[in-house]
């Protein structure tokens, strides 16, 4: 068993052995290759479910007639032909149209076309949402939201990882305590979403004591001042970022504390303490070290399960991400942006398994001896 | 059965279990109560407003029982109908075709604050000439005020705040205030007592006729208030509670269940189709849910019975998948699976009867548990403006709520309470739950 935990990600070359890192190269070569082929169908599922009802097709076809009855009307090619004869070239046109981009094709076909259209996000137009610059490009409006929600998950979510970390291994020194009983009775308050204190939240601390803000990401209109600008953005970080601890820090700490305990009852603790080593030594070696993987495990569900309920927080927090932004194309009925985010969103999640898997790979010594299973 | 005994008893050790076990009961009884009390096909009706079922409520008025923490205390909603026994009125000949009616409403005014609004509803019947109405008001100290003098038509309404003559009358008061104001007086409050609103109405014509409804619109309303559309939020509070608590059993179970099924029958079998499962876990893993389920309520369905199953669909290849073939892998090697086979019982037996039910102790606090993440589900897609379309939830209300500015306008009680039904739901199931958990799982015991 390795002590050297923090080292291991900045030098992974200097201080292991070669076998060793070609072993997480491989490791993580093949994790990323699986993930990738997870997301292709993820997407496929997505876009089947999206097109199922023909709801892309129907939309993208009446995009070309629409386009066509412009450029015909804009010009006077056809001003000398009858009605009937009119009609019947617009028609010929959109069908050569609908040629051209694949349209006749097979069910099938057109899917796994448009699968690889959303996996590069080239989405073409929305309907009728833009982004703040302008646009109406999917892929700018959808990577102008991306900003926000990760500021607003990253933050909280580093915050909620530490904190609970922290507060666990105090609960699991001083075990029985009152504090340790408190944060055991809270524990079901988790099974709220974070949207939900979130409301509480904004009654007490914007519309009762008006000290934080309702919504929003910056105060409006934004401070020209860089240094005002990122104080304005802390006090809006803060409402959304307690939200989510609330919802998730209970239980996360008391699952953690739970792991602690069950670990520092092993064997090998009672012989470290008998060796007298210290508290904080026998913590970091034999406690933590081996719970780490079990934590890491345990925090990818919560994060997925965060990830997942973006679309609301966000909402009620009037926070200008991309869980805003499917929800505003919802009430549009926007159908590209709906698709691209969902895209994203599963873009997002697999990123989100990718780092934990590597990370877990750093934390788990199966994985670095190479012995045991390499999956899961 | 005797362990199942045991572990009852061991529940009643937990003071949160059994607060968890009576909400729930309460919770069970008042849905039983909510349906019965109001029929399903009553509370659409009644939660989609048409015209004339909520005519008499106010707009956005907090619960009455608010005014218990008030000093000036709010008025109530009051109503009177001239076709009720109650309210006297008097029909006199006085020649010529001519008829006199005299309906007189009476009331007792005990608040301090003024009603919102005050208006009369007049029904009346007549072929060529409308019939005529002068009221008059009279106050407790028998101050006599003309309020209106116009002529009703065959379906009228009579709005106090928008007769200006009136408000001149009244010295440039609104009249709802104005009216209730005691004479010669700089205070802000309404004098209490008796009032009366005595309405004159001659009819032209022999066989006409007129019926007055006389409408009293408080400040607060019912224990529940009212919101945007006059509903009484009642129906919702009310009808919520069997909704969230169906759609969270029955996503509980049915995921659970298919779960527990997927993964035993992938574990027993094994090969291809236990990698299969697991491939599928995987790629359930990325599927972004909430987003899906959004799409499904835009594109498909937003019915509460759609958004089910494909809630339980997508839900059935969690995370969980696995945790049930860590334990499934175990119990397979057992020597009794060995003995069941040996003594030639069928694969499905074996997967039915031994191998599941060594899972259901740890199944059962699980199952709990989760019950509470589905009924906040099904909160969130409301309050995403995804809920379903007819029937009355908790999260429609909060939705409407926070789209119509409830937390910027104070009205609180629009947002806290079904909050708080729903935060009390989810805590019974997760109190029971975490309980559970502790009796069934023996490494947690006492931690």
């Amino acid at each position: 068993m390795t002590t050297a935990t923090e080292t291991i990600p900045s030098t992974p070359v200097s201080r292991r052995p070669a076998g060793t890192f070609l072993r997480l190269l491989k490791f993580t070569a093949a994790r990323l290759f699986s993930l990738f082929v997870t997301v292709v169908i993820g997407v496929f599922l997505t876009i089947l479910i999206a097109n199922m009802g023909g709801y892309v097709d129907t939309i993208r076809r009446a995009e070309i007639r629409e386009g066509i009855m412009v450029r015909v009307n804009s010009t006077n090619i056809l001003d000398n032909l009858s009605a009937e004869d009119r009609l019947k070239r617009i028609e010929d046109m959109a069908r050569l149209e609908e040629k051209r981009l694949g349209l006749d094709q097979p069910f099938m076909v057109r899917t796994v076309k448009y699968m690889s259209n959303a996996l590069t996000l080239n989405l073409g137009r929305a309907q009728k949402m833009s982004s703040d610059s302008g646009s109406r490009t999917v892929r700018l409006i959808i990577l102008e939201r991306l900003a926000p929600t990760l500021i607003l998950f990253g933050a909280s979510n580093i915050l909620l990882f530490a904190g609970s970390i922290l507060i666990a291994l105090n609960l699991s020194r001083n075990y029985g305590s009152f504090l340790d009983r408190v944060i055991v009775g809270l524990a079901p308050t988790s099974s709220a979403p974070g949207w939900f204190y979130g409301l509480f939240l904004i009654v007490l601390f914007a519309g009762v004591l008006r000290l934080l803000p309702f919504g929003g990401m910056v105060d409006a209109p934004p401070p020209p001042n860089r240094f005002d600008y990122f104080l304005s953005l802390l006090k809006h970080l803060v409402l959304p970022t307690v939200a989510i601890a609330l919802s998730t820090l209970f239980l996360s700490t008391y699952n953690w504390r739970t792991f602690f305990l069950i670990f520092s009852s092993e064997d090998y603790v009672e012989m470290a303490k008998a060796k007298g080593l210290t508290s904080r030594d026998i913590e970091r070696r034999y406690i933590l070290r081996p719970t780490l993987p079990t934590i890491i495990t345990n925090f990818a569900l919560i994060l997925i399960f965060l990830w997942t309920g973006a679309p609301i927080l966000e909402t009620v927090f009037n926070w200008p991400g991309l869980g805003r932004a499917l929800f505003q194309a919802v009430g549009l009925f926007d159908i590209p942006v709906i698709v691209g985010s969902t895209v994203i969103f599963a873009y997002m999640l697999a990123i989100t398994v990718f780092i934990l898997d590597f990370v877990f790979a750093l934390v788990d010594p199966r994985v670095k001896v190479g012995s045991g299973e390499n999956r899961q | 059965m005797i362990a199942f005994r045991n572990s009852m008893r061991d529940l009643g050790r937990y003071p949160s279990a059994v607060a968890g076990i009576v909400l729930i009961v309460v919770f069970i009884v008042v849905s039983i109560y909510a349906m019965v009390a109001v029929p399903y096909s009553e509370a659409i009706r009644l939660w989609r407003a048409d015209e004339g079922v909520w005519y008499k409520n106010p707009i956005s008025a907090p619960p009455a029982w608010t005014n218990l923490f008030r000093d000036q205390k709010l008025p109530e909603s009051m109503a009177f109908d001239s076709r009720d026994e109650s309210v006297p009125k008097t029909v006199m000949d006085i020649g010529k075709g001519l008829q006199e009616t005299v309906i007189t409403y009476t009331f007792d005014y005990s608040f301090d604050s003024f009603p919102k609004e005050m208006a009369l509803y007049f029904k009346s019947a007549y072929s060529q000439k409308q019939p005529y109405v002068s009221a008059l008001w009279i106050t407790p100290d028998g101050r006599e005020i003309r309020v209106m003098d116009a002529s009703a038509g065959s379906s009228s309404t009579y709005y106090f705040s928008q007769d200006s003559k009136l408000e001149r009358r009244l010295g440039g008061i609104k009249p709802a205030e104005g009216l209730f104001l005691p004479p010669e007086s700089d205070s802000h409050v309404a004098q209490r007592g008796e009032y009366q609103l005595r309405l004159t109405i001659l009819t032209f014509e022999p066989d006409s006729a007129i019926d007055a409804e006389f409408v009293l619109y408080g400040q607060v309303h019912g224990w529940a208030g009212t919101d945007h559309l006059r509903r009484d939020l009642s129906v919702a509070l009310l009808w919520g509670m069997p909704v969230a608590l169906a759609f969270g059993l029955l996503a509980a179970l049915g995921t659970t269940a298919l779960t527990m099924i997927i993964s035993a029958v992938g574990t027993w079998f094994g090969g291809w189709l236990d990698e299969l499962i697991q491939r599928f876990t995987e790629i359930n893993l990325v599927l972004p849910f909430l987003p899906i389920l959004i799409m499904v309520g835009t594109f498909y369905s937003r019915s509460i019975w759609v958004i089910l199953g494909v809630t339980i669909l997508l839900s059935i290849f969690s995370g969980q998948i696995k945790a049930y073939r860590a334990i499934f892998l175990q119990v397979k090697e057992t020597p009794y699976i060995e003995a069941a086979r040996s003594y030639g019982a069928s694969q499905w037996r074996i997967i039915f009867r031994y191998l599941i039910p060594r899972i259901i102790p740890v199944l059962i606090p699980q199952l709990v548990t989760i019950i509470p993440t589905f009924v906040f589900l099904e909160a969130s897609l409301a309050v995403l403006g995804l809920g379903d379309p007819v029937l009355p939830t908790w999260g429609k209300v909060i939705d409407d709520a926070r789209v119509n500015g409830a937390l910027f306008q104070g009205q609180y009680y629009w947002v806290l309470e079904p909050s708080v039904l729903l935060m009390l739901t989810g805590l019974a199931f997760a109190m029971l739950g975490f309980s559970l958990d502790r009796i069934f799982n023996p490494r947690l015991r006492g931690l």
